[in-house]
């Protein structure tokens, strides 16, 4: 009888269709509760790459060139061989014929549209200074550092660029075996050419606006450990945003069986896209193997992660603009030039996406076009930044929106009103249709919080050492990959003995909080507490679901469809089994604060901790209600947002101080208030780095970088950061299951350009390369001579 | 060369013998398991590896393992007592000061010698006390917050 009933529920569940979330009527989406890691942090209990053991743990150091560009004649190993305690010393010539990409890109089907696998594990041939030639491992790791100094090469050097456009010069030298263009492309969006459109423009403005490569400063460097376990496979234990593509990688590089690799994800130190490369994980696999599967770690030093690893990309951009006589912007054009340095990484995606924003976010009425190169140059490799290209494009695209608008007369918000992306048009460029909109009610609301009209009228013709200005910028970002790359996520829920439930997700939580916010979608929709879902902050590809891991800001909305496809299936498990035990119908029950309720009157009818419990041990009838699904999701929701900012400029010393500076986001659902203010927070503060302050320096006489510490690269102190000002616009997205849009990375697009535009106002100069530092603002008002004006023209 | 030092970690009295080139942080990370202790940088910039030496926060990178000899020192792991976290610890939390984690027990160190210290600070001589630890997640914002809300329990 019983087991009739409980096959009956469940074939009553299939067809009951379970509604997504409420946007007005929710429990655990759009409150904060405490992190699932939140304890372990503050005791010093949660476990990083560098705080677990293993017996014999071995140390691997890299052993790097001291020139730019050239190749290497002849190495001698033979003296750090001979050191006691070191084990192995590898060399390019153990390792040839062993390439691969480093991006942590989902694998493309056919195979020819993978980003170029131009990575070898050990090189001759140098492409940037600190190049890696070979590796040592020892006992320790003094032994292996003293073991590098022991080590003789010397080489035959080429010239070197540090400029693409230097190095697409037609007698540069390859970087690789054909040329130094890693990719190139061409977009235009509009009927006409825009340069038959210019003709007829009003008004034509052109301009450079320039970016440096920058870097991501996690606080926990690259580590990596690698071991073989009892069955012969290769464990890689990393710090790693991707575990489940770096696997992938390993396999492919290896041409081994994907089988033979399990990688581990501990708790990690932030990534910011410069763990969603391969950095690490090959080398320490074939360390592994060359000391027979004994534990070998790679643990770079700060100076090495900041010149070695990624950075974000340099970009030159080349921008010309036609508006009639009413404000609109008829045509544009842009010729990007993007610095990649000496590997491939991420190919040419990242230039790509930033001319397809440009094309997109003020899209011109007649005809628009753009171009772009990605050129290798003898600089760190650059690769994903939190952003990936959109800060900027967004910072040549608001600073030239300013300049324009300051050319034709316009005030620069009411130029953009008039030309910004317009709620119900299809995104010109991915064709997807765009369901949510709140740029709108972002941009009034910044008008608001910064008092637009007030200020902008109070800070005109100012004099004085000190002056005060507010500038604007507003920016979309996608969520996630799609229709360029695969979107799959995988969740698995386990419900226990007492009604209280395993997560499983395959996605990684990098400090974000993802950890958190799975938890509490889980719980949404079982009808359960919070504390009643249960997931670590570990991934490991043995254990977890295929997801593709931590990028694009994807994961509360991909793997998000994931979490709420699994809690719905285990849900219709549960009430199939509780109908059958009460001999009700299933779709007359629901689960409410873990308890079994009659769905329309909220009568309570049983505990869920029995219904648990009867799963596992009901003699006649056992089974543990589990749910393992693995998700695509075919949409990708634009987030929106704004930035103002209100600086006062020291004319005599060119320091920019932000007094006032906010971010307005529409990023669907707030599924976790206080996760989410963090989340901009910590956005702001990296693009007022990139702003303000942050540069990579390389010696133009011998390529050398010049500031891969933490004392000579200024990463913002909580000194030079303000208060940072955060507001939501109250938008739900249909096509997330939670109503959530991308909010990881947004963030860290648009305060530079406002701050910028903010310095404009102030003092009546427009800077166009970034950073914007004391010694670039007093060269330029030297030259504007704007000291010795009576006043300025704003 | 060894040197046997003997110094209280967290209320507890120890002897080790250390290399006498070793960092405080390499005696406590490796020697001592103490992995709250956390590097960031390994030459004084970021803040990460604070300790409390004689109740001043201090980053035990650059400071001499030799030296730690008859001082009084303290790490995360010796905040909470048992299972109550410390005033900082617990307003860490709840001001969502807590991202990645890796900064966090350093700045935990500086938190609380402010506590410790009886007097009352300005939000921007917060900012000025905690200088030293870097962050690249949370804009110090909510660390600000955190120490603050802090200070007023």
């Amino acid at each position: 009888m019983l087991s009739k009933r409980f096959l009956t529920g469940i074939l009553a569940s299939k067809s009951q269709k379970i509604s997504r979330i409420d946007p007005l009527k929710n429990t655990h989406i759009g409150s904060s509760p405490q992190r699932k890691d939140a304890l372990a942090k503050v005791t010093g209990r949660a476990k990083y790459t560098a705080d677990m053991d293993m017996r014999g743990m071995l140390h691997g150091k890299i052993f790097r060139s001291t020139i730019a560009h050239g190749r290497v004649t002849s190495l001698d190993c033979s003296r750090a061989e001979a050191l006691e305690g070191v084990v192995a010393v590898v060399t390019y010539d153990d390792c040839r014929g062993i390439v691969f990409p480093t991006a942590g890109h989902p694998y493309a089907i056919p195979p020819a549209r993978n980003d170029r696998a131009d990575r070898n594990l050990l090189t001759d041939r140098i492409r940037l200074y600190g190049d890696e030639i070979a590796a040592v491992v020892a006992e320790d790791p003094v032994t292996a550092e003293k073991a590098l100094e022991l080590i003789e090469v010397e080489y035959e050097e080429y010239p070197f660029y540090l400029d693409p456009e230097d190095a697409v010069k037609e007698d540069a030298v390859h970087i690789h075996d054909g040329g130094n263009i890693l990719g190139q492309n061409s977009l235009s969006l509009g009927e006409e050419d825009p340069e038959e459109v210019f003709k007829e423009a009003a008004h034509i403005i052109e301009d450079i606006y320039e970016s440096p490569q920058v870097q991501h400063c996690h606080m926990e460097n690259h580590i990596c450990y690698a071991y073989k376990d009892d069955a012969d496979r290769i464990v890689v234990v990393s710090s790693t945003q991707i575990p489940h593509i770096a696997r992938r990688i390993m396999a492919h590089a290896f041409s081994m069986p994907f089988s033979k690799f399990r990688v581990i994800k501990p708790v990690i130190g932030g990534g910011f896209g410069n763990k969603q490369d391969v950095v690490l994980e090959p080398l320490t696999a074939f360390l592994t193997m060359k000391c027979s599967g004994r534990p070998v770690m790679i643990d770079l030093s700060r100076e090495e992660c900041m010149a070695w690893t990624r950075s974000r990309h340099g970009m030159r951009h080349y921008m010309k603009t036609g508006v009639d006589r009413s404000g609109r912007i008829i045509a544009k054009t842009l010729k990007s030039y993007g610095t990649n340095g000496a590997y491939a990484s991420h190919c040419h995606s990242v230039v790509a996406k930033q001319g397809g924003d440009f094309l997109r976010h003020y899209p011109a009425s007649r005809g628009s076009s753009f171009q772009g190169y990605t050129v290798y140059t003898n600089t760190a490799t650059a690769g994903a930044m939190r952003g990936y290209g959109i800060p900027q494009i967004n910072f040549a695209v608001e600073s030239h929106m300013d300049d324009v608008a300051r050319a034709i007369g316009m005030d620069p918000v009411e130029f953009r009103k008039i030309n910004v992306i317009k709620e119900g048009q299809a995104d010109p460029v991915g064709k997807l249709k765009l369901d949510s909109y709140g740029l709108s009610a972002c941009f009034e609301k910044g008008l608001e919080y910064i008092g637009w009209e007030k200020k902008r009228e109070l800070y005109k013709d100012q004099t004085g050492e000190f002056r005060r200005g507010i500038g604007f910028a507003s920016f979309g970002y996608a969520t996630g990959v799609w229709p360029i790359s695969q979107e799959i996520a995988g969740a698995r829920i386990t419900m226990n003995q007492d009604g209280t439930v395993q997560l499983q997700v395959g996605a990684t939580e990098l400090g974000q909080g993802s950890t958190t916010v799975f938890c509490q979608m889980a719980a949404e929709t079982l009808g359960i507490s919070y504390e009643m879902v249960n997931l670590n902050s570990t991934t490991d590809t043995d254990m977890d679901p295929f997801d593709t891991g931590a990028y694009a800001s994807r994961q509360t909305f991909v793997t998000g469809n994931a979490v709420h496809e699994a809690a719905v299936q285990l849900k219709a498990k549960v009430l199939a089994r509780a109908a059958a035990r009460l001999e009700r119908e299933a779709d007359s029950l629901d689960i409410r604060d873990a308890r079994i309720v009659e769905a329309e009157s909220g009568a309570d009818l049983i505990g869920l901790d029995e219904i648990a419990l009867d799963s596992y041990y009901h003699l006649p009838d056992s089974g543990v209600m589990t749910a393992d699904v693995s998700t695509q999701t075919k949409t990708n929701p634009q987030s929106w947002g704004v930035t103002v900012a209100e600086v006062e400029v020291d004319m005599q010393t060119g320091k920019v101080k932000v007094l006032d500076i906010c971010n307005i986001h529409d990023c669907g659902r707030v599924l976790n208030p206080l996760l989410a203010e963090g989340q901009v927070q910590g956005g702001m503060s990296m693009s007022l780095g990139f702003g303000l302050s942050e540069i990579m320096l390389y010696d133009p006489n011998t390529g050398r970088p010049l500031n891969n510490n933490l004392l000579d690269y200024k990463l913002p102190t909580s000194m030079d950061t303000p208060e940072l000002g955060v507001k939501f616009t109250p938008v739900h997205e249909n096509s997330a299951a939670y109503g959530s849009k991308s909010l990881g990375e947004p963030p860290a697009i648009s305060p530079a350009s406002a701050v910028r535009n903010a310095v404009l106002h102030a003092s009546g100069v427009g800077i166009n390369s970034l950073p914007i530092n004391p010694q670039k603002l007093f060269e330029a008002f030297k030259k504007a001579d704007v000291l010795n004006k009576e006043t300025i023209n704003v | 060369m060894t040197q046997r030092i003997e110094f209280t970690l967290n209320g507890k009295k120890l002897t080790v013998d250390i290399n006498i080139k070793e960092s405080l942080l390499e005696v406590l990370r490796d020697r001592l398991h103490m992995t709250s202790v956390k590097q960031g940088c390994g030459v004084g910039e970021c803040g990460a590896c604070a300790v409390l030496i004689d109740g001043v926060s201090m980053n035990s990178c650059i400071y001499p393992g030799p030296r730690a000899h008859g001082k009084e020192i303290r790490t995360t792991e010796g905040l909470a007592d048992g299972e109550d976290l410390s005033v900082m610890q617990r307003s860490f939390i709840e001001a969502g000061a807590v991202q990645c984690g890796f900064c966090t027990p350093g700045l935990l160190m500086t938190a609380t010698e402010l506590k410790e210290s009886g007097k009352s600070y300005s939000r921007e001589e917060i900012r000025r006390e905690i200088s030293g630890h870097l962050c690249r997640c949370t804009g110090y914002h909510k660390i600000v917050d955190a120490v603050e809300k802090g200070l007023k329990e």
